[in-house]
């Protein structure tokens, strides 16, 4: 068996990703997702009369309401079958990867279910987020200061 | 290793699909329908075992028989420690052998239960499988509702469940001939291309079957292989080609492109997978073919990618199994 000419063979019938056109999509919807956040922060910030980081931390709490309750009602997945890395790597990715493991696990019960999988897949980013703030914090603080 | 059998006959098959196999190419063929992906019960997983026992209770229906008369129960899905097959099996007063080859199941149980007929150790025996999306998903990928985009080359598992009795007395079907398959590794990774990984034992196992038996591809009817998908069905072709100069005509087909209708359902990427993708396309509608003497002779392939994540993240290969039983109409 020849390692090499099936590999051959198995790239000859791989079919093309459209990256270009994925990328244009990421690149649109996660823009209106972030322009949809900004209005949010105006729009808190004149009507509740706050302050635009407290707007800040309502249009958040407001992206990772909408991305949770539209994971739970089923449809969430839709979006992000569409806009791709558009809805991914905004907050309501997040959101959207720990709603939809909790959905997973609800059987299991509130402990050995959802609790020991809520993070399933946000596990990562939050232990890889708080260690690289850690040695950007640390470079930060022995380069200036 | 291939084994030839003279008293083995298919009694008679039964058949449970799921949502999206219900509006499948082949919907018209299935005996239970279910537009529910829970099945009526309270978690996916109990769903699936719903699916094992309707899939038995209506063969046994069918076949007129008690749980009592049957000697031997052989199931086998794609759960951890094939947990759907011992729940389901434990409503049954039949002795009970579980197996596990992924999406090879159907032809391992099938090969299991035909050599213990043929020796005259049992009369009959049912082998039943099942496989839930769902399931699957939430076992072997991201959790169900996270809407991860997929490759063009990943293939859906299908969700149903699928019985056959296996009998010594004579009917329509014989079950002629079989090749225990051997595992095959080429060092390849990608699971999100499972069709391709299965494609050299697919090769190897058919060419096995082939040269043993002393016969052609042309001598068969129908040669199917189990969930190779749209694009693995390539590679098969142009593999078998290279490696063992066999031109595979238009007597070959592969069961994961015959189970969904491709034009509307755009989530099924590559084609149906799952140990019961090729099980429901055989029982229901290549046996119906069969008993209506469209078909004479066929061979089944089934495939499976033998892996589990941890492996895989330990940057091992996936390694391909395929399993062949050669079918062929008597009366």
């Amino acid at each position: 068996m020849n390692e090499k000419n099936f590999n051959e063979i198995v790239e000859k019938h791989k079919p093309d990703e459209n990256k270009l056109l994925n990328l244009v999509k990421a690149f649109v919807i996660g823009g209106l997702i972030g322009a949809f956040g900004n209005f949010l922060v105006e729009f808190y910030s004149k009507v509740l009369n706050v302050s635009s980081n407290d707007a800040s931390v309502f249009m958040i709490i407001t992206l990772i309401f909408l991305a949770c309750l539209f994971t739970a009602l089923g449809f969430f997945d839709n979006f992000v079958h569409f806009g791709r890395m558009g809805v991914i790597i905004p907050i309501t990715g997040f959101a959207h990867s720990m709603q939809s493991a909790a959905l997973d696990y609800k059987k299991e019960g509130l402990v050995c279910g959802i609790g020991s999988n809520i993070f399933k897949l946000a596990g990562s980013v939050i232990l890889y987020g708080i260690v690289s703030a850690y040695i950007v914090g640390i470079i930060r603080f022995l380069i200036g200061g | 290793m291939t084994c030839k059998y003279n008293n083995v006959y298919v009694k008679d098959v039964a058949t449970v699909v799921g949502v999206l196999e219900s509006n499948g190419k082949l919907s018209s063929y299935f005996d239970k329908k279910y537009y529910d992906y829970y099945f009526g019960m309270e978690s996916i997983e109990q769903g699936e075992v719903k699916l094992f026992n309707d899939a038995m209770d209506i063969l046994l229906k069918k076949t007129n028989k008690k749980d009592t008369d049957i000697d031997l129960l052989i199931g086998g899905d794609l759960t951890n420690q094939i947990a759907v097959s011992c729940y389901g099996a434990k409503k049954y007063k039949i002795p009970f052998l579980g197996v596990y080859t992924a999406c090879a199941t159907t032809m391992e149980q099938i090969i299991i239960g035909s050599t213990f007929i043929d020796s005259k150790k049992i009369n009959n025996c049912i082998c039943t499988t099942t496989s839930s999306n769902l399931v699957s998903e939430k076992q072997f990928r991201n959790p169900i509702e996270y809407g991860a985009p997929k490759p063009k080359t990943a293939t859906f598992t299908s969700t149903g469940g699928a019985s056959i009795m296996l009998s010594n007395e004579k009917s329509d079907i014989k079950v002629v001939a079989s090749t225990v398959g051997k595992i095959v590794d080429l060092n390849f990774k990608d699971a999100n291309n499972v069709g391709a990984a299965m494609a050299p034992a697919c090769c190897d196992t058919l060419y096995n079957h082939l040269t043993n038996l002393n016969e052609k591809v042309d001598d068969y009817d129908l040669i199917l292989s189990g969930d190779l998908g749209i694009f693995g069905k390539e590679v098969m072709k142009d593999y078998l080609k290279e490696q063992y100069n066999i031109t595979l005509g238009k007597n070959y087909d592969d069961c994961g492109t015959m189970l969904y209708d491709f034009s509307k359902q755009k989530e099924i990427t590559a084609g149906g997978s799952g140990p019961v993708c090729s099980a429901l396309v055989n029982y229901a509608y290549i046996f119906k073919q069969m008993k209506e003497k469209k078909l004479k002779k066929v061979l089944l392939i089934t495939t499976g990618a033998l892996f589990n994540p941890t492996f895989l993240f330990q940057k091992q290969s996936i390694l391909g199994i395929a399993h062949a039983v050669s079918f062929e109409v008597v009366k």
